[in-house]
């Protein structure tokens, strides 16, 4: 670069001139970002629904027939979480949980005894933000629904150590304190659906009625038995390459 | 120059205020990460507290170290630097301090909204949209007054540390603009517009590139204005530095996707990522060596020189971690090392090592010539000195052990080909390691209160001896 006299030339007029060195950065800064980042939303193959489209709940419904949530059972497909799901995962984000807990299973044989079915992007389609964390202080938790009761999960996230004695996790007695608020839950849905989450009126409407009465408790377990559950996979059948 | 002159021709007031607070960051960020270290080793100390359980400190931490004294480091460094390699004084006072004032209201909302979790769940941008929108204007103030400082210069060239910090600035707001892009619904809640591999890819560009450029680029360009300055020898070689500037701008903004390797990120990412992550060992040694040998025939200076021996240290680290990470970047070590607390002691010998000992050295190289007295205490320097690298010593080699025999403990089987342990077991077998971390943690932290000490009487002895109200009126009188 230095040793050829026309780079000399361009390095040297951009040391006297601040503004050329500014736009010759903000293009060479933006080309790594465009050419990662972009495909991922242009090629078919990064979302599996494109290729397998059963995965997906209601998938060829059109938006004004689709049937609302509660009529989901486990195993139908990828879907919207429903109201106390959705409160639940706020609270997971609150409490920082992603922060010791990955939802991302990797496709290795020790993974697939632990925690299952390697993960799917699609699997996290309707997570905004994502929540494949980055660290394991404790274990993945993308396939935890259904692993546990209902009563095992809450004992355990009141005293993780009653349960698990080796275990490092904070007491979240507080959770049973506190209930959810069903107006402000809606509110988030509607945010949600304005950034494509296909939830229906009824489903909002319906969101009202699941979280009345109902605790932070109830909430985060709710949405700990759910994850994994929505679709099931088959392991003789190559999701990703 | 003479102090008086410096004093009366450039701004150092704003410079003064930038670093004082980056001690005072230094010393919370690094005591709420030897909390929260030890927390992990014993559970208890979350007290069963929403306001110090660990899940809502580590933000914290990770804002109080990279924001708050990170930030203020950058903004003392810059400020202090351009107007000496431009040769005149910051272009606007007024904005200067609308600069400080915002950045340390933005470092107080987030002490108070993180412990309430208050939270984007994004890691390392965890503040909300309407801080993060302040972040935004107060980042800009800063951007601007820099580049116009530099529009206005005296010099005929603009020197190689403000290339450096000029491309941290336009790269961290091409990454925080995109990276908070989020659909608000209330005050203090908002959503991602991105999800799954989409907005992962997009977290990591700039989880990575706040490494790679906020904790990289901008100390580089610390390191090439403080390092020469110190051994008072020019830059060992140019042609080097324009060859690793311009490689480090247009390679490091690739690297986010290795953070993915084997996830649902499709393939080709992850491995275009590690491929360019390779690749970067190349520049990144290339100005470890330009600052190393900048010293060349003049290596005696260590033996006397408390400022040289931080900033030489922390090239050793820079080193050590810019080759640790294009490792752990390689399928089949990642492949073990990701999830585990490698990762958090690759982080650290970056943050502890490189990051906060070239900060530290430039720090105290500004403070006899901003406060225009000789510092406190020689003794206390060195003290700091070995306590600083002691601690990360035994911080990253405790990540390492662990991290490692996580990652095989994890995918270990025994002879009847079952997995032989229980996760469980593997986070018994982390306890003597957490508790190691909180020490060697805790002796940095100590280092750091050290420093505090030595800059407050430092301010003081300054202030009472009257060296720098002299200083300052004769700004005023000239």
């Amino acid at each position: 670069m230095a040793s050829n006299n026309g780079s000399v030339g361009v390095q040297e007029r951009m040391e006297k001139n601040v503004w050329g060195l500014l736009i010759v950065l903000a293009v060479a800064l933006s080309v790594g970002g465009i050419v990662e980042i972009v495909p991922l939303f242009t090629i078919p193959s990064t979302m599996e629904y494109n290729k397998f489209p059963e995965i997906v709940w209601q998938h060829d419904v059109p938006a004004a027939e689709r049937k609302p949530i509660s009529e989901w059972k486990a195993g139908d497909g990828i879907r919207p979480y429903n109201g106390l799901e959705l409160a639940g995962r706020d609270i997971y984000q609150r409490e920082g949980c992603y922060l010791c807990h990955s939802q991302m299973i990797r496709p290795f044989r020790d993974e697939k005894e632990r925690y299952g079915h390697y993960s799917l992007a699609s699997e996290s389609m309707f997570d905004h933000p994502f929540q494949w964390g980055s660290k394991r202080t404790g274990p993945d938790i993308a396939r935890v629904g259904g692993k546990y009761s209902d009563d095992w999960q809450r004992k355990h996230l009141r005293a993780p150590r009653s349960v698990v004695p080796e275990s490092v996790m904070p007491n979240y007695p507080w959770l049973d304190d506190a209930t959810v608020d069903a107006a402000s839950i809606q509110t988030h849905m509607r945010g949600l659906r304005a950034i494509g989450v296909p939830y229906t009126d009824q489903d909002i409407a319906d969101a009202g009625e699941l979280v009345q009465g109902r605790t932070e408790m109830d909430a985060l377990v709710a949405y700990l038995q759910v994850l994994g559950t929505m679709v099931r996979l088959d392991d003789n059948v190559a999701y990703r390459e | 120059m003479d102090a008086v002159t410096a004093e009366q021709k450039y701004n150092f007031d704003v410079v003064r205020w930038f670093v004082v607070m980056a001690v005072v960051y230094l010393v919370v960020g690094a005591l709420v990460g030897v909390y929260i270290a030890s927390e992990l080793a014993w559970p208890f100390l979350n007290f069963d507290s929403p306001y110090l359980s660990f899940g809502r400190l580590r933000p914290l931490h990770t804002n109080a170290v990279i924001f708050a004294f990170g930030g203020c480091v950058l903004m003392a460094t810059a400020f202090y630097s351009v107007q000496r390699t431009c040769g005149v004084r910051l272009w606007s006072d007024k904005m200067a301090w609308f600069t400080f004032w915002g950045w340390n209201l933005i470092i107080v909302s987030a002490v108070l909204t993180l412990p309430l979790g208050i939270t984007q769940g994004k890691e390392y941008a965890e503040l909300e949209w309407p801080i993060d929108i302040a972040i935004a204007v107060v980042w800009l103030s800063y951007f601007f007054n820099f580049v116009m400082t530099i529009a206005n210069r005296k010099t005929s060239h603009i020197y190689v540390s403000n290339w450096f910090f000029l491309g941290m600035m336009v790269m961290i707001t091409y990454l925080h603009v995109v990276n908070s892009l989020a659909i608000p619904v209330g005050l203090f809640k908002s959503y991602s517009i991105f999800a799954s591999v989409q907005d992962a890819m997009i977290q990591w560009w700039w989880g990575h590139n706040a490494v790679g450029f906020y904790l990289t680029a901008g100390f580089l360009g610390i390191m090439y204005y403080f390092v020469p300055k110190q051994a008072n020898r020019p830059v060992y070689s140019y042609r080097l530095s324009v060859i690793h500037f311009w490689a480090l701008m247009f390679g490091y903004v690739w690297l986010g996707a290795h953070h993915l390797q084997y996830t649902a990120l499709p393939d080709w990412t992850g491995s275009l990522g590690a491929a360019v992550s390779l690749a970067m060992i190349i520049p990144s040694w290339g100005g470890a060596v330009n600052g190393m040998m900048t010293l060349s025939g003049a290596w005696d200076k260590l033996r006397t020189d408390y400022v040289l021996r931080f900033l030489i240290m922390s090239l050793a680290f820079y080193a050590m971690s810019t080759f640790e990470g294009p490792v752990m970047s390689i399928k089949t070590v990642n492949a073990l090392s990701h999830y585990t607390d490698w990762t958090i002691g690759h982080v650290h010998s970056g943050a502890l090592g490189w990051v906060a000992l070239v900060a530290v050295g430039a720090i105290y190289h500004m403070i006899p010539r901003i406060f225009h007295t000789e510092i406190f205490s020689v003794k206390l320097v060195n003290i700091h000195f070995w306590t600083a690298t002691i601690g990360t010593v035994i911080y990253i080699v405790a990540m390492w052990v662990s991290g490692i025999m996580q990652g095989l403990m994890w995918r270990a089987y025994d002879e009847y080909g079952t997995l032989a342990y229980t996760f469980a077991e593997s986070v018994e077998a982390m306890h003597p390691y957490y508790a190691m971390r909180s020490v060697g943690g805790a002796i940095f932290l100590l280092g750091a209160v050290i420093m505090l000490v030595n800059v407050i009487m430092t301010v003081l002895k300054s202030v009472s001896d009257g060296s720098l109200r002299s200083a300052r009126t004769a700004t005023a009188s000239a």
